[in-house]
């Protein structure tokens, strides 16, 4: 049978990777921000949990960790629903990636005016929130954009833990047609329009952020 | 290769030290892989950078498009399109080597990026002084880019090596019997999962830091003025 009778089931393929993608993008700049927040101003205790964190969810692979939280897990009594499992595996992923952005950004305000905020009697949150923050943001954009990308390009693994993911679709519209060439080569294309229509959004994104939209201003200053 | 295999499953202790021999094995086809893929990786990344700086535009712009496609789209299924796809068109090889030159194709797209960063960090006045001086190409390129450009271009590509070491359990869905593969085979004979996925995932982190440390010690150690080239 013709492959292209299998496009709705490849786009349905592609609705889940998009919206696996997008919440684990969401979730990790949470977790990206709670963790490298910590590594900056967690003093001793909270910052070492933080940099554990970042190792430990860098540092082993993203495929051994999905394994581990769909595989090993429920052994020991705590199981998701794989769809669940993905994106905290991805967030969780992407997360300690950006921890690492947070902390350059955050780290990279100069003292200066850190001193300034310690001066004009600002608390610790006040600096972080009025001073660091909005300044570090600016500067995480560009990284948060490829690891967006990134996100996208590893969600394909997902597919592993029987999730119907685009991947997913490819390979089961391959198991029935046999016609590898096309199906990888639209699926392919899919992929890359997907990075597009990403790095579109991230550039917005990054226009807004710039213009200071992030942090409102209070009405009186 | 495991049947006459028996796991001790007693304990945790005695299941990971019985296991342990064979995700070492798994290991080195791991770091063989890694080292195939890199190997592609830095050949073809150059090739696709000097296509890049090609005088003809449409070579120049070709190579852009490849080198994006390439990153903007996934390692597995990538893997799939050559797994399958290469055949078709006659060209056999093993799973080992498509898994390889998969994973050589997608970071040749980074470490392209990386040479290129690495040659335009060189000022456009040392060309032109170059020119000046009547150097060949040849010449401008070994005695006058390279030996600075390579300093700044080995922290990236050891980043990039560290990263493809983690991707390798990829190869394990097109049957190469990598570290993941194996402990997915025995947790699957044995339905404990627990322990080789953990040890694979501990033996994953020991590699990273070690490998991070090594690299910081390298570019500690490399010149900042330049490397000669001859």
């Amino acid at each position: 049978m013709d492959w292209t009778a299998y496009l709705p089931m490849l786009w349905q393929g592609a609705v889940v990777t998009m919206t696996i993608t997008l919440a684990a993008i969401a979730v990790g700049i949470v977790f990206a921000f709670v963790f490298g927040v910590m590594r900056v101003e967690g003093g001793p205790i909270l910052s070492t949990v933080a940099l554990c964190y970042t190792e430990v969810f860098r540092g082993t692979s993203l495929f051994v960790q999905l394994f581990w939280f769909y595989y090993a897990l429920p052994l020991v009594g705590l199981s998701f629903d794989p769809v669940t499992t993905g994106i905290l595996v991805l967030a969780a992923h992407a997360g300690g990636y950006g921890s690492e952005i947070v902390r350059g950004a955050l780290s990279s305000v100069s003292v200066q005016q850190l001193e300034a905020a310690r001066a004009l009697n600002f608390s610790r949150l006040q600096t972080l929130f009025r001073i660091s923050l909005p300044q570090a943001v600016v500067e995480m954009m560009p990284a948060f954009g490829n690891l967006a990308i990134e996100t996208l390009k590893l969600s394909s693994l997902v597919s592993l833990i029987s999730i119907a993911d685009l991947t997913f679709s490819a390979q089961s519209i391959r198991n029935i047609t046999l016609d590898s060439a096309s199906i990888y080569s639209v699926t392919l294309l899919c992929y890359f329009a997907m990075s597009l229509l990403l790095m579109v959004g991230v550039r917005l994104i990054e226009r807004f952020v710039r213009r200071g939209n992030a942090f409102p201003r209070a009405a009186h200053s | 290769m495991m049947y006459g295999y028996e796991w001790d499953t007693t304990t945790w202790l005695t299941y990971a030290t019985s296991i342990l021999p064979i995700i070492l094995i798994g290991l080195t086809v791991t770091l063989k892989a890694a080292a195939a893929g890199f190997a592609i990786a830095l050949v073809l990344g150059l090739v696709f950078a000097l296509l890049r700086r090609s005088r003809i535009k449409a070579v120049s712009w070709a190579t852009a498009f490849v080198v994006e496609f390439l990153r903007d789209t996934p390692l597995l299924v990538q893997l799939f399109f050559l797994y399958y796809v290469l055949p078709e068109f006659g060209i056999v090889l093993p799973a080992f080597l498509t898994g390889a030159l998969a994973l050589g194709l997608q970071y040749a797209a980074y470490t392209s990026e990386v040479y290129r960063g690495g040659i335009e960090a060189i000022p456009r006045g040392q060309w032109e002084a170059a020119t000046a001086l009547n150097l060949t190409r040849r010449q401008t390129y070994l005695d006058i880019v390279l030996p600075q450009a390579v300093p700044r271009i080995v922290p990236a590509m050891g980043n990039y090596l560290v990263a493809m070491i983690k991707e390798t359990p990829v190869l394990s869905v097109v049957t190469v019997l990598e570290m993941m593969g194996l402990a997915n085979m025995i947790s699957e004979r044995t339905f404990e999962y627990l322990v080789p996925l953990t040890m694979v995932g501990l033996i994953f982190l020991l590699l990273t830091l070690i490998c991070s440390a090594l690299l910081h010690r390298l570019q500690m150690a490399l010149p900042k003025a330049g490397i000669p080239m001859r």
